[in-house]
């Protein structure tokens, strides 16, 4: 048994139940089999059914998360691609993004708050609409829970995807390119796949509303929390 | 590989570099990402230098954040104590970030 806690039987037992969960994914087509959340769900189970501690997973794990920073560097790549589409419809863009990002952390905070929410978990919730490596590095740099808003980013993302469509429906929001921003603004990389579902068209602009608000989240966040007097 | 990964991790130290020099609360990935768009759209650097390396890490992003996604067993409780806010947090603000970003997006076209 002792052989569980073995470094790289982890790291292989990682791959190999996040390859499992994108096929399931693939093959059921339902958005709410993230595969992180599923990988994630499954190795807890199997870390307290085992009884090995999460300190002994990361001696593994460490490893894939250092892939994380160089990530979001790449993400630079998708942005220059986008560059031309951007400047196309510059204003329009950054305005309503602008906008999404600013009502998406004062209500998060407002909202959080009002229900008595500790310090800490309003911090975490602050980025909770932009990619998970973005949210993550946004709560790190303002004091709050990086794994509390990996997970918090992965439900919006589920819950965006899953009503995103029906909430503009019924707000009549009906241009596929504020559909695709929108999506992308609200629940980054998981509404982008949803929109990607309906047509690239969508799909490309919710990946430009992802790269946009994840810039302007980065950015904002600790001026806006600032001026709101949470730090 | 090994001129892309010096590209990419080349962004990366120069972020941290920025952040170790002005303080500043951002990520130095962000800053990193950013010197990359700068480094593509002035052609200091060609995309096909960075371009292989940049996909394979952007499409496996989901995959580097599971240890994360893991280390949550250690925040159960503090989950459990406030679920109440951070679910109504986090679904009314995800639906209002919807409605405002594309309402203003349809009038900035109109105008």
């Amino acid at each position: 048994m002792e052989y569980l806690s073995n470094m790289y039987f982890l790291l292989a037992l990682t791959f190999i139940v996040y390859a499992a969960s994108q096929i399931i994914q693939s093959r059921t087509g339902w958005t709410i089999l993230n595969p992180i959340l599923v990988s994630a769900i499954f190795i807890i189970i199997f870390l307290k059914f085992t009884g090995i501690g999460i300190e002994t997973y990361n001696e593994g794990g460490k490893y894939i998360e250092f892939w994380l920073k160089p990530a979001v560097v790449a993400l630079g790549v998708p942005l220059y691609k986008e560059l031309s589409a951007i400047k196309k419809q510059f204003i329009p863009l950054i305005v309503s993004e602008l906008a999404g990002c600013i009502v998406g952390i004062i209500s998060v905070v407002l909202v959080a708050q009002l229900l008595g929410a500790s310090k800490e978990v309003v911090l975490s919730l602050a980025a909770k609409s932009v990619t998970t490596p973005i949210a993550m590095e946004v709560t790190k740099a303002v004091g709050g829970i990086p794994s509390l808003t990996a997970a918090v980013v992965i439900c919006v993302g589920i819950f965006g995807g899953m009503t995103g469509f029906k909430v503009m429906r019924l707000t009549h929001i009906g241009s596929p390119i504020a559909q695709g921003i929108s999506l992308g603004t609200a629940a980054h990389a998981m509404g982008t796949s949803r929109a990607m579902d309906v047509s690239d068209k969508y799909g490309a602009f919710a990946s430009l509303g992802l790269t946009i608000n994840g810039i302007f989240t980065a950015l904002l966040t600790p001026t806006i929390l600032e001026i709101m007097g949470v730090i | 590989m090994v001129i892309q990964c010096a590209i990419i991790f080349g962004c990366l130290a120069l972020g941290e570099l920025i952040v170790w020099l002005t303080g500043i609360k951002l990520p130095s990935s962000m800053i990193g990402m950013l010197l990359l768009t700068t480094l593509l759209s002035t052609k200091v650097i060609k995309l096909k230098h960075v371009e292989g390396m940049a996909n394979f890490l952007v499409k496996n992003l989901g995959f580097f954040f599971v240890p994360a996604a893991v280390s949550l067993m250690l925040f159960f409780d503090i989950i459990k104590a406030q679920w109440l806010p951070i679910l109504l947090a986090a679904t009314l603000s995800t639906m209002l970030v919807i409605v405002v970003t594309g309402w203003i997006h349809q009038l900035m076209r109109k105008l």
